[in-house]
């Protein structure tokens, strides 16, 4: 897979069929979907067994039916959603893709994509390039994916990762990180998924590649 | 899909197979299974189940679950000790927790009540509660985290498990403590050995430096701070040195077995 990655990289700019999601990044991205939708739903769940707030999730969106049967899902698809991740990870810090999308973000550039967003005056011509909102976005997801899962960690192993539980303030404390992770997660996924429809042709890179 | 229903077509008591199913999982998220099925059964190769062995996603989600005691096993560390808090700390008040209301729970005898000791046990002589009041005592101030995901502090006192299994000479290489309840529908879980001989697990006669009170067990509980609260029996009435798997209230209903934090 990383082979691919790197053979396509010089190339890409030289050939008319300019490739804009490369293979390996569809491939993890749609285990993504798979794994954090079931995440999601399971997990919420399993808050309703003891909601953090003054409300629970409709039955009708989440996963497992029960606590035991959510419980279950979320045990298994966190394998999914680790693996998955730390692919992610290793193949977009080693292919440099990381650094070549995502970076620099300057607060100049995003306060101006923002602007330029927000009036309609923001072109999305070279789907190649990430505006500075995009940027801005797609790190922060990555760091907000990190913090969901290490959360989470520290809620499953509070005596044997018991340093990474004081570090997110304590078993109680986590469980707010966690579920504010999620929420940051679900709001991301809401812009997402309406802005992959409002420009088609980005879902069908993610899809196709080109 | 079409390969789904041909198996269901002959031979196969449909509303069994889908009361069956709706145990674990609600036609829901069958669905939502089935929409997510090639990466997920991607997923159990890794576990080295076997796929054409039972193509449910219950019996999938259940190998996965043992796969999870495995490796939760393989991180147990047993020299790692459950943090613990000052008194200052305790949960006020501790909350009672069951699957029946506090009214239900059992009520004991301390006079006639005794714990029965059987297994891979050199003295399998049962034990009154006068007896092993003369135990030593330790006590601990840790955090009981439920499996729904409260969490209180509370203090408990009571002999470390490991100084018991010595006295009574049990085999220490077995693979369980299957420990049996006095509640209604006959509360029972095992508890694997390495857990059991951890420092901190506890056959617990206080709560709050008071005879444990009737909500939190009264006789004796197992406290085990590097277990989920459910893994924590109460009302003990035996236990059972063994290697066999036997299984548990909440465990054979899908709750992971091991269960550990």
């Amino acid at each position: 897979m990383s082979s691919l990655a790197v053979n396509e990289q010089p190339t890409a700019a030289a050939t008319s069929t300019k490739v804009i999601q490369p293979a390996w990044v569809r491939t993890v991205h749609w285990i993504n979907a798979v794994a954090m939708v079931l995440m999601i739903m399971s997990g919420w769940q399993i808050y309703n067994a003891s909601p953090l707030f003054d409300f629970t999730f409709s039955k009708s969106i989440t996963l497992g039916g029960w606590l035991g049967g959510a419980l279950l899902w979320h045990f298994a698809a966190m394998w999914l959603l680790m693996v998955n991740g730390l692919v992610y990870l290793a193949l977009g810090l080693a292919t440099g893709r990381f650094r070549k999308k995502l970076l620099p973000i300057t607060p100049e550039g995003v306060i101006a994509d923002t602007r330029a967003a927000l009036t309609g005056k923001l072109s999305h011509a070279d789907l190649t390039k990430y505006n500075y909102v995009q940027k801005l976005l797609y790190a922060g997801i990555i760091v907000v994916g990190i913090l969901v899962v290490l959360s989470g960690l520290a809620i499953w192993k509070p005596v044997q990762l018991q340093y990474l539980t004081a570090l997110f303030g304590g078993y109680d404390f986590a469980r707010y990180v966690h579920f504010f992770c999620m929420a940051a997660i679900v709001a991301f996924l809401v812009v997402h998924v309406a802005l992959a429809l409002l420009v088609p042709k980005s879902l069908r890179a993610m899809i196709i590649g080109r | 899909m079409g390969r789904l229903r041909s198996l269901l077509i002959p031979g196969v008591d449909k509303q069994l197979l889908v009361r069956d199913a709706t145990r674990v999982m609600p036609d829901l998220a069958r669905r939502r299974f089935i929409a997510g099925g090639a990466s997920l059964g991607a997923l159990t190769l890794l576990t080295g189940c076997d796929v054409t062995d039972s193509f449910s996603a219950e019996s999938m989600l259940k190998q996965i679950s043992k796969f999870n005691d495995g490796v939760q096993a393989a991180i147990f560390n047993p020299n790692a000790l459950a943090p613990t808090f000052p008194e200052s700390a305790i949960t006020k008040p501790f909350p009672f927790n069951a699957y029946y209301a506090l009214d239900d729970a059992p009520t004991i005898d301390g006079k006639e009540w005794k714990l029965e000791v059987r297994g891979l046990v050199d003295n399998k002589k049962s034990w009154t509660l006068e007896e092993l009041y003369k135990l030593p005592q330790v006590k601990q101030v840790t955090r009981h985290i439920c499996v729904e995901g409260w969490s209180a502090i509370g203090s408990w006192t009571g002999t470390p498990l490991r100084d018991f299994l010595k006295i009574i000479g049990a085999d220490s290489r077995a693979r369980y403590c299957w420990f049996q309840c006095a509640d209604a529908e006959g509360y029972n879980s095992p508890l694997d050995m390495a857990t059991a001989l951890h420092p901190q697990t506890q056959m617990t006669f206080k709560f709050g430096d008071e005879i444990l009170p009737r909500a939190y067990g009264f006789p004796m509980k197992i406290r085990v701070p590097t277990k989920l609260g459910f893994k924590n029996p109460k009302y003990v009435v035996s236990m059972e040195v063994t290697n066999d798997y036997k299984g548990g209230f909440w465990e054979d209903q899908g709750y992971n077995s091991f269960s550990g934090s």
